[in-house]
């Protein structure tokens, strides 16, 4: 497993690289190679995680290492698949680094954990984790997008034209794909909270124990409602709406990672290293 | 062999006053050429006359001769001492002739680097030119590679990208906000030449519904009419902007037009959809603080002004893109007039050889015994053999693709050692 799972690190690195390339020359060739190293790197991590799973007869979420490395899967996944229909074309220049980042520092972690956790397997547990991550995946590109869209304001407001300037589309594009962002990560989070709580129940009983993920996912999903339900009645757009995707996302991250570290729980013992 | 000489100002020599008098209208023009063509010292003649430059081109064997003869006709018909305007012209030969006719269509040479019109310009001169039988072979040639350069230098470098107009940076700063203007709608307030130029890109670009509002109100009917849009009260203006996106702002007043607490209000009622301000005014009809607030966006003559100088130097970098592009078909045109004189003298040589050839064959066949015709036929085949056999080399050596050898030197030498121009 260690060397394949090495070569897509590599790959996504690669991947990485061109696209910050074409970041820099604006040349459409970068931009192509970035992109079929990217699809590369995320088929064979897709096997590689396939395969890990048969062998081990669950998903590959039981150590920080195989958690991050799942994490960056998704990136990859949810951005290639984003991509076909939302054309911003650097937004591969957050989203192939960011996946070489965490993959780079899941081939560095531990592979065996102090304490193997013991799970009960059910297709609703295959299904909350991959729904999970990937609207997180979504939540991650839409901080990205957020951050190129406050980018691009203050450049319009200040008037003045920096490095990033020609290199973006317009406003209105960004808070587009922006939004569409949201929507998908909200609704795959969605997924994701009602089939964990659909586990929670075939594997415990009872859909609610409030576990400290459960109520920072809860608000997390509150927080990201209330931005939908803000455009959608009250036209929180624009400049707000990046605001409130970076703020979702880093409530996320805490949801996702510090709950883990710093709470205890049931969900702590699937990043431990 | 002919010679290409350009001569002319430009807005770099001379100024608008002497450019005015030595100007050719459409009909001057077709005079000129008319004239110029009959002359001896001159082959072939081109005219073109724009409120930038006035230049004139020729195709002649005698450059001397021919430059003359051309200033001569300029005094005489636009009425104007040869001294009063001789030390403004300036005069280019063969490549340096070829370089500034594709430097100028290719807009390189223009006041606006990546400006548009001059090629439009040139293509109707020439087309004159034509029409008069003015040009032949070398002119012909030179234009349309003047066409192709112009095209490849504005498609593959940027010269012509970016909006040096306040009237085009203006839209262009709408699409960055908007990304398409299409169906978007807009509000011009007051008049003015720039508004109505702003107005007139966004109704190229499929804007939707158009107000106009003016303090006087039938102003503003017939500007309406004239933009096919909506007249509006000015006192009805903070209701339009929760309806418009873009306002373009022009008006006399010293006061201000539209204020903070009227777009705080019309932004909440539009749900923040972006609001885009182009205030051409001075004094600024347009609240600066509105830029503060969120997704709204004001641009004052001065923003505009400073989007222009960065779009100039923009454009400087792109026309040294431009310039070597230039260059490579200079190259590529020398190589096609060198050649022009190869098959020629080909041609020649092989004529006095065949006549030596022939003469020599004639004069002997009598002093030779009874030669039969057979014979006869042998020998006349063997002279066409040898002609050809001598012919190979020489052939190979000057239709040689390349600059392996310096033609023109080549060409020469061989016209002079073998008596060709006899």
């Amino acid at each position: 497993m260690n060397p394949l799972t090495h070569a897509v690190a590599i790959i996504y690195i690669l991947s990485a690289v061109g696209y910050v390339v074409y970041l820099v020359r604006q040349d459409s060739f970068w931009n192509r190679t970035g992109f079929y190293l990217l699809i590369a790197g995320c088929l064979l991590h897709t096997g590689t995680l396939g395969y890990a799973s048969l062998l081990a007869g669950h998903l590959p979420v039981h150590t920080l290492r195989e958690t991050l490395s799942m994490v960056s899967w998704a990136i990859a996944a949810l951005y290639l698949v984003f991509q076909t229909r939302y054309h911003l074309k650097i937004l591969g220049a957050f989203a192939s680094p960011l996946a070489a980042i965490v993959m780079s520092i899941s081939i560095q972690l531990p592979m065996k954990s102090v304490q193997a956790p013991v799970v009960f397997n059910s297709i609703w547990l295959y299904f909350h984790i991959i729904t999970v991550f990937l609207g997180d995946a979504a939540f991650a590109l839409a901080f990205g997008v957020g951050i190129f869209y406050l980018v691009q304001d203050q450049a319009i407001k200040t008037k003045t034209q920096g490095f990033f300037y020609r290199r973006l589309p317009s406003l209105e594009f960004i808070d587009t794909t922006g939004y569409a962002c949201i929507v998908v990560g909200f609704t795959l989070l969605t997924m994701g909270l009602i089939s964990g709580f659909a586990y929670a129940k075939t594997a415990w009983g009872h859909f609610w124990s409030g576990d400290p993920k459960e109520i920072w996912s809860g608000i997390a999903w509150l927080l990201y409602a209330a931005l939908l339900h803000g455009r959608l009645s009250l036209g929180w757009r624009g400049r707000k709406a990046a605001i409130m995707a970076i703020i979702g996302f880093a409530v996320l991250m805490f949801t996702f990672f510090g709950v883990n570290f710093f709470l205890k729980g049931h969900h702590g013992e699937f990043t431990r290293w | 062999m002919a010679d290409i000489v350009l001569i002319g100002l430009n807005h770099t020599t001379a100024p608008v006053e002497l450019r005015e008098c030595i100007a050719f209208t459409p009909e001057d023009t077709v005079v000129a050429l008319d004239h110029l063509k009959q002359e001896p010292a001159i082959d072939e003649v081109l005219v073109y006359s724009t409120c930038n430059r006035v230049e004139i081109l020729l195709v002649t064997g005698d450059i001397p001769a021919a430059v003359d003869v051309t200033k001569k006709f300029i005094a005489a018909t636009h009425q104007i001492p040869l001294d009063r305007f001789e030390n403004f012209l300036y005069r280019r030969e063969n490549d340096d002739a070829v370089r500034h006719v594709f430097r100028v269509a290719a807009s390189l040479d223009s006041m606006i680097v990546g400006e548009p019109q001059i090629l439009g310009q040139i293509k109707s001169a020439y087309q004159t030119a034509t029409q008069r039988k003015a040009s032949a072979l070398i002119l012909n040639r030179l234009l349309h590679r003047a066409f192709f350069v112009a095209k490849k230098v504005r498609t593959e470098t940027g010269i012509g990208d970016r909006a040096v107009s306040i009237s085009y940076a203006a839209v262009e700063l709408s699409k960055k906000i908007f990304d398409s203007l299409v169906k978007k709608k807009v509000l011009m307030i007051g008049a003015g030449e720039m508004a109505e130029l702003a107005v007139e890109h966004l109704i190229r670009q499929k804007i939707g519904n158009l107000f106009i509002a003016n303090r006087t109100f039938e102003r503003g009917v017939s500007l309406a009419e004239r933009f096919k849009g909506q007249a509006v009260r000015m006192e009805e203006i903070p209701q339009w902007l929760e309806q418009v996106d873009i306002i373009i702002s022009s008006t006399g007043s010293s006061e201000l037009v539209i204020h903070r607490d009227q777009v705080k209000a019309a932004m909440r009622a539009r749900r923040y959809r972006p609001l885009f301000f182009i205030d051409i005014a001075v004094p600024r009809d347009i609240d600066p603080q509105i830029n503060r607030l969120d997704n709204a966006y004001v641009y004052d003559v001065d923003d505009l002004q400073n989007t222009i100088k960065e779009n100039l130097e923009d454009r400087k970098k792109e026309a040294l893109k431009g310039e070597r592009i230039v260059d490579e078909a200079v190259i590529r045109f020398r190589d096609w007039y060198d050649n022009l004189n190869v098959v020629p003298t080909i041609v020649d040589l092989r004529n006095k050889l065949q006549k030596i050839i022939e003469n020599e064959l004639r004069r002997t066949l009598p002093n030779l015994r009874q030669t039969p015709a057979a014979d006869q036929e042998s020998l006349q085949k063997m002279t066409g053999t040898m002609v050809n056999k001598i012919m190979h080399d020489p052939t190979r050596l000057l239709k040689m693709e390349g600059h392996h050898i310096n033609k023109p030197v080549y060409l020469d030498l061989l016209r002079r050692l073998f008596n060709l121009d006899a």
